[in-house]
């Protein structure tokens, strides 16, 4: 346990170090923008400018190209636009949504194996007669149930495997008191 | 006020323990001493995963640490605070012997610093990763983006030139869904193809997020907040700050959040950073080990989860000293700061809204606001509370039902018909149809000349020529009225799904779905008064205060006002709520208006019910939880309340050296007491001390197991010397390290009152009544709670935890 737990620890590190990494290498050029707005005026319709310049240069003078108006209007035309500088990072946006996707993606296929594959093999491997294990061993008489009554099998051959098939079956357990505390009896979280 | 009371109440410990523990500061290295067992193997951290603790546990697993806490129990305070200063001592009387002892207590004092800075990273991380996929996700029950999937709408017009100024939020890349699949973009078949795919996206989201809360993590429903309420207060919860439920719920959050039903995520948020914090804490055993000195970094965990959440790290601080900790000394104060500052640092580089800005609802205006508009703002205030009283009552109804009645057998069911009413309700309303904070965004904005959207569809003069920011009033087109009609029925709307929806098994906050109905009213206020101001000028009111030409009345500020009201009618928050709200508004200006509004809707919530939502659902939960606020002005005694009462059967307890193995474990067999008092004899009734449940029954089966001659008839003894047995009696077997030789006790006549002042302020389990040093009974917290809800004719059966 504690070498998954420091699996766990890597893989959180190397998802934050991810993140960070990624929005601070992809500057793409695309990514900052200045945009101004400008009404109409007189005749001439709203229009929306988008340029990339840098902050400074974020204004009506540089960014509206081609000036509409001249001369004496172009400072009133001006001063009835709006502009505003905006920056992203669609690097950090396309990892970000593509490692969701994929954690989600894993966790629905995990839910699909835990709630109908693994019944059925253990069907198929060791028949109907040992299938169905009781939901209500766990004791039931105290009104809240207390996650201690967690009970785990002594091993005799502790190998790899046994231990993660071990530990998984616990964590099973300790899903079941916690659905029947919160879901069976209400007795939290209600 | 409460800082300072906390930080008494921290001092008053310390002094309390320094004179009533003198076993725990003589000697650090005793091994015998009463309350803190260094030396004995600790458990591993995992052990808080996997729980531990019947009688037939120990056959595969280390014995657990005499000192940890059984599950849905309640901690020592004053054990883990004494234990905490014999580790400090130990390490500080080490350092001085070598160079590389001094460097362990060095790194030792800044561990703390370490876990909060790595809390607040990985918080800050989580939440830009969230608020990235809800973007993107709540975009998704209406199109996609064709150029790169993985942008929203506003990512994907970003880069296009073909955006005019009418269609401002159009561009091709992006396109609905019935755009996609038949080609066509308007007319009613395609309105109906986009109803339905929305209806559709909103189901599927739900279900998957019902779906992986009941199979991987069910403690991952809910907002969060009274339950870590209640376990900062010193409650034990296994399992609920896991790494699965942390898992689960930032996924969930996601889900819950894009499918459009009225909820936040701030709650959750606030969950997800404890969880954070407890994964952080089990690194170092300066934590993983003591329960007390956990829950502070829980305390600033909690402050780092609001920072991020609304982007306001002195609000979360104040949030976390007001509502969510119990005991709050100025060391967690500078702590929390820094890991609030951490996790808003962090989510600022990550930068999720794209603009370098933390706030959500940025204004930007700065028009004043004259003293006149106090009215409305009250009204507003008086509406804030209204609203929260009906809301927690409706609500806490509405979960009770869930509670007791067939209801709660179809959660999965539940949620997905509150789904689907949500979205078919949702969506012929444009303003219900996007996400809450966009629609709060909006309302708070004022309209300047080029506004877009139909609330600011005003009269515009032709010839004018002003600047942007200083348009006078006008007076409102038909825009507005439709959308004031829209606002009004998305307002009963929002009142009446988020009782439902609140509570319900997926992860659900409600600071934004009470802002969003503050917002409304507000906005819808504000343009009453402006349009009133307008049109009839030449009133009393606004002669002095509006000229005709200027701009008086910002309807953007109401909203702000009414956000605050609701908020606070529901949370009961007062400072917390203004500093948050400037924070996420930037509006300094207005900090008055907010306060009035904050005050007034506290009045009259207050006036209707004490409670907050969080109070009452631990209520409704029966957690042991010994609310500070309360005060209790009865006049009994400590007898009135001690157990047993007169038909009840005499007290178990513990003879000094006459008790057999065999008893003690009938004992524990028969009784489920969490503990037991130690006499001199049971005809003189003397006390010696208390031993706890758990420890007797751990020591035992350690006894029975490692030490030779013990057997069932071996005498147990807490005395220093063993007691004079005949050769032919078996050994006796020695538990005094188990016993606490300083239980606290009050006489017979202590009033009540005081009883409740020591057992909030140290954080008691239980208390034994004395009369004349003769032990008369035992007063628990449990007795304590049903006794003050029997005061306040409430039902004292509701208690359910120890």
């Amino acid at each position: 346990t504690v070498k998954m737990k420091s699996v766990f620890f890597i893989e959180l590190l190397s998802v934050v170090c991810f993140l960070l990494l990624t929005q601070a290498g992809a500057k793409n050029s695309e990514d900052i923008r200045c945009k101004c707005i400008c009404p109409p005026y007189r005749d001439i319709e709203g229009q929306i400018y988008k340029q990339n310049v840098s902050l400074k240069d974020c204004n009506c003078l540089h960014v509206v190209e081609p000036m509409p108006v001249d001369g004496k209007d172009v400072e009133a035309y001006c001063l009835r636009c709006e502009c505003k500088y905006e920056e992203r990072s669609s690097g950090t946006i396309k990892g970000t949504i593509i490692m969701y996707l994929s954690i989600l993606g894993l966790l629905l296929l995990y839910m699909v194996y835990l709630t109908l594959l693994e019944p059925m093999l253990k069907r198929r491997l060791f028949g109907h007669s040992q299938l169905i294990q009781s939901d209500d061993d766990v004791g039931d008489q105290q009104p809240f149930a207390n996650a201690h009554n967690v009970l785990s099998r002594s091993h005799s051959r502790p190998n790899m495997l046994n231990k993660v098939e071990h530990a998984q079956q616990r964590w099973r357990r300790q899903v079941q008191e916690q659905r029947k505390s919160v879901f069976d009896r209400h007795v939290v979280l209600s | 006020v409460a800082l300072m009371w906390r930080e008494i109440r921290s001092n008053s410990a310390d002094d309390v323990t320094q004179k009533l523990h003198p076993t725990c500061s003589s000697s650090s290295s005793s091994s015998s001493s009463s309350c803190s067992v260094p030396g004995v193997s600790g458990a591993t951290p995992t052990e808080e995963m996997n729980g531990a603790g019947n009688l037939m546990d120990f056959l595969d697993e280390p014995f657990p640490d005499v000192g940890t806490y059984e599950d849905f129990h309640t901690i020592d305070w004053l054990r883990e605070k004494s234990r905490d200063t014999d580790r400090h001592r130990k390490i500080t009387s080490k350092s001085k012997e070598s160079i590389w002892e001094l460097i362990k207590s060095l790194l030792d004092a800044w561990s703390g610093w370490v876990v909060m800075l790595l809390i607040g990273l990985l918080s800050g991380t989580l939440a830009g990763v969230i608020d990235l996929a809800v973007d993107w996700m709540t975009d998704l029950k209406e199109g996609v983006c064709l150029s790169a999937f993985w942008y929203s709408h506003e990512q994907c017009c970003w880069t296009s030139n073909e955006t005019t100024f009418d269609d401002r939020d159009k561009c091709p890349q992006w396109q609905k869904w019935a755009e996609l699949m038949t080609g066509h973009a308007e007319g009613a078949g395609a309105y109906v193809l986009n109803y339905f795919l929305y209806i559709l996206w909103a189901l599927l989201f739900s279900f998957l997020a019902v779906s992986l809360v009941r199979v991987f993590a069910p403690y991952a429903c809910g907002s969060g907040i009274p339950e870590i309420k209640t376990i900062l207060s010193g409650f034990i919860i296994r399992g609920y700050l896991g790494k699965w439920t942390l898992l689960i719920k930032t996924v969930t959050l996601v889900l819950a959040v894009s499918s459009g039903l009225s909820l936040g995520k701030e709650g959750p948020l606030v969950h997800v950073a404890c969880c954070c914090g407890n994964l952080f804490c089990s690194l170092f055993s300066k934590y993983s080990k003591n329960e007390g000195k956990r829950r502070e970094v829980l305390s600033a965990a909690a402050a780092a989860g609001v920072s991020v959440a609304f982007g306001a790290p002195i609000g979360g601080v104040l949030f976390s000293l007001e509502e969510v900790s119990y005991y709050f000394p100025l060391k967690t104060l500078w702590r929390s700061f820094f890991a609030a500052l951490v996790a808003a640092f962090t989510l600022r580089s990550i930068n999720p809204f794209g603009n370098s800005r933390l706030v959500l609802f940025y204004v930007e205006y700065h028009t004043p606001w004259y003293m006149a508009e106090l009215v409305p703002f009250i009204l507003l205030g008086v509406f804030g509370g209204l609203w929260g009283t009906l809301f927690i009552r409706a609500n806490i109804a509405w979960c009770r039902r869930r509670k007791t009645t067939q209801l709660g057998k179809y959660p999965v069911l539940e949620v997905i018909a509150v789904t689907g009413i949500t979205a078919v309700l949702a969506y012929p309303n444009p303003y219900t149809r996007r996400s809450t904070s966009e629609l709060i965004s909006e309302l708070f904005n004022d309209c300047g000349a080029l506004e877009s959207s139909q609330l600011c569809d005003y009269i515009n003069n032709p010839n004018m020529s002003r600047p942007v920011d200083d348009i006078p009033d006008r007076p409102a087109g038909p825009g507005v009225y439709n959308a004031l009609w829209q606002l009004a029925l998305a307002l009963v709307f929002k009142i009446v799904i988020t009782i439902f929806t609140f509570g319900m098994k997926i992860p659900s906050g409600l600071f934004i779905p009470s802002m969003a109905v503050g917002a409304i009213a507000g906005r819808i206020v504000g343009i009453a008064v402006e349009q009133m101001a307008y049109h009839h000028h030449d009133w009393i009111i606004f002669k002095n205060w509006c000229r005709p030409g200027a701009d008086c009345v910002t309807p953007g500020l109401y909203a702000m006002v009414g956000a605050a009201a609701c908020l606070g009618g529901v949370t009961r928050m007062t400072v917390s709520l203004v500093v948050i709200m400037f924070e996420l508004t930037g509006g300094l200006e207005y900090i008055v208006p907010l306060m009035a509004a904050a005050v007034t809707s506290k009045w009259v919530a207050d006036a209707f019910g004490k409670e907050g939502i969080y109070e009452s659902h631990i209520q409704l939960n029966g957690y042991p939880y010994l609310d500070v606020r309360d005060e209790f002005t009865h006049r009994t005694l400590a007898t009135d309340v001690m157990r047993p009462r007169r038909s009840e059967p005499p007290l178990a307890v513990l003879t000094q050296d006459t008790t057999t193995v065999e008893d003690v474990e009938t004992l524990i067999k028969d009784t489920d007491y969490n503990g037991f008092p130690v006499v001199v004899s049971r005809e003189s009734e003397r006390l010696i001390g208390f031993v706890q449940r758990r420890d007797l029954t751990l020591a035992i089966k350690n006894a029975r197991q490692k030490q030779d001659g013990v057997v069932s008839s071996s005498v147990v003894y807490f005395t220093e010397d063993a007691p004079q047995l005949p050769a032919s009696n078996p050994q006796p077997l020695k538990l005094r390290r188990i016993l606490n030789l300083s239980p606290f006790t009050v006489t017979d006549h202590t009033p009540m009152e005081t009883v409740v002042d020591i057992f909030r302020k140290l954080g008691l389990r239980q208390c034994l009544v004395t009369r004349s040093g003769r032990l008369l009974g035992i007063i628990t917290k449990k007795d304590v709670l049903r006794h003050m809800a029997q005061m306040m004719n409430q039902d004292p059966e509701s208690i359910m935890f120890n």
